[in-house]
């Protein structure tokens, strides 16, 4: 019954963003109630909607909640029409995505004040000069999210997408407006921050046009992009029917899929596209906690959700669509990890683990593994978010992101601490904590095969993906373990910043606690004794797939359990060997950096920016990488190409032009001038010579008289006379 | 007597007479000279008409007008050397020259 | 030929030869004075000719009209004028050769002409009696408008001249 309401959901923040950005702009505190009203809506709406899903148990899955009532965009027969589709997964996102929200705008209310030191030298603390905007951003943003979830058709799907884009490039950039007030903005943070969300919107556009692309050709083949209509068996096989093959060797729906699966690897940061994540945090904590943990970069992951039977409908076609996902998503969760692990900046290392996560999904969702990449996607939102938040507590109490500024913080900032050790203990993977539920099953998928069948011989492959996500777990518990002996043990490294560290208060602690309940607990949704989770997600199958297996507990989870755990123990003590053991002192060098080019490696991130990226230095300067410069390189070469040659063949044409107009300009005042003056001249000259004749002289023009009578008589006579 | 000399030599004479005056009309210099011609080539054409008038007189076809045309003839030309003379005279007074050479007014 | 046809023709071209003298002398004298007066013997000559034509009314017009007026009249001129009095000029302008070859073309071409047409040879009897009254009969009936006419031009002429030979 509550379903109905369903697409209140993300009108209700909605409607919050648009009330304050009209009427409670002056107002901060107005602002942030109205926004916190409309979240808290939505949740308790969503909620709704999830005790219902939750009742309807597995049949959900082939009966999702469905509405497609607002007629949008008519054309033809057919239409776009604004709806709702809720499935499991969907109810499961219900659950998450609004409690997250909710946590960080609470937590934005303390956040968003800056402490600043006056003329007298007094502390006290100021709201942000434009905090009322920043909780009319998230309010647009929450509810794009939210309408993201529960869209019934991929161009509703693909508006929130789009929308929420703009919003993180507004957030990312929200400290790159300086005002007079700002003293907490430096110029660099300026240059920086507007950098970095130009760079963020780009990249993301990058997969933003291959969405597009392999969109529209979704329709053209298919015939519609609602969710319930477009996974037909028919329509599917329409795709194959569909002429000739696009490119050599490949066809229409693995094309498809891959071209939507590119707005994947723009969104959710995955390799190539990745380079925007981590310059990303250069927006206030909230916003990489809501946006690039959360829930924006698991949109990217709810895509290849909602096209996963357009994804093994291709793969079963011949295509290695799937194969393709999981390599993605393998070698980034390797690749991100090795990276977190030579970041000094405390977010982002964060921001590099968030993408070797992501990673981790895809490559779930690429193996078969649906179920668990699902779960993991939810489980990652919550710790990741108490991650960033407890990060975003420590930086807001010391004063600084580097993390070699910081040190003995855990006597300083305890419950901050504790529930840091908590997410960073789900994110590594630990028993019995959520996260350790979640990747769990990602790997022992990763030995076993998948739930969805496909082509055996896959061994190597999947032997490879295994490997990949095993190292990446052992690096994982490696930088996090670095990161929690840096950040909260050993010496303080910089007195001043440790002396005026402090608790963070209550707004910004109680969503850190709540967080962590949920990230010891949510994990026993899918536990091998009683998966709820998948009952409700894989059993019944997913949007007319057939049903998932499920995996028993047999021998080889169980030793996988094990192998997981230690692998993470084993990551964690090297950490603390490194770290921890001999804490570093203050100036000194990462104690890794002994390995040398390996490490100026990492730390560089191989580079990439350079090459083919934006690299945005420190103090606010940005410099394209090589493949960009490239590229105007070329542009430059075009623009002269135009202007040498296309200007030049048209100037050629006019100089010809005027060479023919001079050349027949002098015919005529020559030739025809000159005939007509020749006509002229040479009357003159027989007149002259004519006019003489007139003598003056009578006696002249008598004989002449008389001579030509003569003559006539003459001639007549002898006519005559003949 | 008559009847015994041709009526050639009577158009021979007028021939003759009509040629001299008409040389003399053409080739001399002096006007009054030039009109002197002319009254020869007049007197050539009387000769003619006398004699063919004459010559003619018995025959019904040939005009018997040729007697009063020549007294015509002589009266005209005496109308016509006084204005001449007149012309001639008027001519002599701005131009102070009987020499029809200088009087070329209309030369181009 | 019988001695009448000769004497009568021996007559004539003694009378034509001293015409024809004086019309050369009219042209090649270079006094013009002289040429006046051999034009006067000119007239002489013509009105014997005249004579010889029976036409006796016109040879004493020709007499009275040329000679007494006419001649006069030129003689007048003359003197007026004063071309006697330059002795160094040529009396003959610059195209005197032209017409002189044109001149006696012309009378080549006449002379053969008259040779060469089949003429009345011998005149009639005359349809009158006496020359006088039928001249002035034919005057004044079947030539009366010329006549006229004629008169009217005498009087132009006289009232011309004498308007163009006023000071």
């Amino acid at each position: 019954m509550v379903q109905n309401y369903t697409l209140f959901i993300p009108a209700l923040p909605f409607l919050a963003f648009a009330i304050i950005v009209l009427l409670t702009r002056k107002s901060n505190r107005l602002s942030a109630l109205v926004a916190i009203t409309g979240v808290v809506a939505a949740l308790v709406l969503s909620y709704g909607v999830f005790v219902e899903a939750l009742s309807e148990g597995a049949e959900l899955s082939l009966n999702p909640f469905y509405g497609a009532p607002i007629v949008w965009a008519p054309y033809g027969g057919m239409s776009f029409n604004f709806g709702w589709y809720v499935d499991p997964i969907g109810a499961a996102m219900l659950f998450m995505v609004p409690t997250v929200c909710l946590m960080i705008f609470i937590y934005s209310t303390a956040y968003m004040r800056h402490s600043h030191v006056d003329e007298h030298g007094h502390h006290h603390n100021e709201d942000d000069p434009r905090y009322a905007r920043f909780f009319a951003y998230i309010s647009l943003f929450t509810a794009m999210m939210l309408l993201l979830v529960i869209s019934s058709n991929l161009l509703e799907f693909f508006i929130a997408w789009e929308i929420m884009g703009f919003c993180s490039y507004a957030l990312i950039g929200f400290w790159s407006f300086r005002g007079r007030k700002e003293h907490h903005i430096d110029d660099a943070q300026v240059g920086r921050a507007r950098a970095a969300s130009i760079k963020a919107f780009l990249t993301t556009r990058v997969g933003d046009v291959l969405l597009m692309t392999g969109m529209i050709l979704l329709l053209l083949t298919v015939g519609t992009l609602d969710f319930t209509k477009m996974y037909d068996p028919q329509a599917m096989n329409n795709m194959l029917s569909a002429t000739t093959q696009p490119l050599p060797g490949v066809e229409w729906p693995v094309l498809i899929a891959l071209l939507i699966f590119c707005g994947t690897i723009g969104k959710s940061a995955q390799f190539p596209l990745h380079i925007w994540l981590p310059d990303a945090m250069e927006g206030p904590t909230p916003v990489s906690a809501l946006i690039h943990a959360a829930t924006m970069v698991s949109a990217g992951i709810f895509l290849v959700i909602r096209t996963y039977p357009l994804l093994t409908f291709a793969q079963e076609t011949g295509g290695a669509a799937m194969q393709v996902v999981a390599i993605v998503g393998a070698f980034t969760a390797l690749f991100a990890a090795t990276m977190g692990l030579a970041q000094n900046d405390i977010k982002r290392v964060l921001a590099y683990s968030t993408i070797s996560q992501l990673g981790y999904m895809l490559a779930a969702l690429g193996i078969g593994a649906f179920v668990a990449g699902s779960f993991h996607l939810i489980t990652h939102a919550f710790f990741k978010a108490l991650l960033f938040l407890g990060a975003g507590a420590v930086i807001h109490a010391v004063g600084t992101n580097d993390m070699f500024k910081m040190g003995g913080l855990w006597r300083k900032m305890p419950i901050t601490f504790v529930t840091f050790f908590i997410g960073a203990f789900a994110l590594m993977g630990f028993f019995p904590l959520s996260g350790f539920w979640s990747k769990d099953e990602i790997l022992l998928e990763a030995l076993r095969g998948g739930y969805f069948p496909h082509e055996g011989g896959q061994d190597i492959f999947l032997q490879v993906i295994y490997l990949m996500l095993a190292v990446g777990a052992f690096i994982t518990a490696l930088y996090t373990g670095r990161q929690i002996f840096l950040t909260f043990f050993g010496k303080p490294r910089d007195p001043e910043a440790y002396e005026q560290a402090h608790e963070a208060p209550a707004a910004m602690w109680a969503p850190l606690a709540v967080l962590a309940t949920f990230t010891v607990f949510l994990g026993f949704w899918n536990s091998p004794f009683a998966p709820a989770f998948f009952h409700f997600v894989g059993e019944t199958g997913f949007m007319g797939m057939g049903p998932f297996e499920h995996v028993e507990f047999d021998q080889i989870a169980l030793s996988n359990a094990f192998l997981s755990v230690g692998i993470a123990l084993s990551g964690f003590i090297a950490a603390w060997a490194i770290y921890g053991f001999r804490s570093v002192k203050a100036g000194q060098n990462d104690p890794l950096a002994h390995l040398g080019i390996i490490w100026k490696m990492l730390s560089s991130k191989y580079w990439l920016d350079e090459l083919y990226g934006y690299k945005i230095n420190l103090d606010g300067t940005a410099k394209p990488g090589l493949l960009i410069r490239l590229v105007g390189l070329v542009m430059r070469f075009l623009w002269w190409f135009e202007r040498a040659i296309v200007d030049g063949l048209v100037n050629l044409a006019g100089w010809f032009t005027r060479l023919l107009a001079r050349l027949w300009g002098w015919v005529d005042s020559h030739i025809v001038d000159g005939l007509v003056n020749a006509t002229g001249s040479v009357t003159g000259e027989i007149a002259g010579w004519w006019r003489t004749m007139q003598t003056g002289n009578v006696q002249n023009y008598a004989l002449v008289a008389v001579a030509g009578a003569m003559a006539l008589a003459i001639l007549f006579l002898l006519r005559s006379f003949t | 007597m008559i009847t015994q000399i041709p009526l050639v030599y009577y158009l021979a004479l007028a021939a003759a007479l009509f040629c001299v005056g008409s040389f003399g009309a053409l080739a001399r210099r002096n006007a009054i000279a030039v009109l002197m011609g002319i009254e020869l080539m007049l007197n050539a054409v009387n000769i003619n008409l006398v004699a063919f008038w004459r010559y003619g007189a018995a025959d019904p076809v040939v005009n018997q007008a040729g007697i009063v045309f020549a007294l015509f003839v002589i009266t005209l030309a005496a109308a016509e050397a006084a204005v001449g003379l007149a012309l001639i005279i008027a001519i002599y007074r701005s131009r102070d020259t009987v020499n029809i050479e200088e009087i070329d007014l209309l030369k181009w | 030929m019988d001695a009448t046809t000769v004497i009568a023709q021996a007559v004539f071209i003694i009378v034509a030869t001293l015409t024809l003298i004086a019309a050369f002398l009219t042209v090649l004298v270079r006094n013009v004075f002289h040429a006046a007066l051999a034009l006067v013997g000119t007239f002489f000559g013509v009105a014997a000719i005249y004579l010889m034509l029976e036409a006796e009314f016109l040879a004493i017009v020709q007499v009275l009209v040329y000679i007494g007026a006419i001649a006069v009249l030129i003689l007048f001129a003359v003197m007026l004028t004063r071309g006697l009095m330059q002795r160094d000029t040529i009396s003959f302008n610059r195209q005197w050769a032209w017409a002189a070859l044109v001149i006696s073309t012309l009378f080549l071409g006449l002379f053969i002409l008259i040779l060469q047409v089949p003429w009345l040879q011998t005149p009639g009897t005359a349809i009158y009696t006496d020359l006088t009254p039928w001249l002035g009969t034919q005057l004044l009936t079947t030539y009366l408008l010329p006549f006229e006419i004629v008169s009217a031009l005498l009087l132009a002429a006289l009232v011309g001249a004498f308007i163009i030979a006023r000071e």
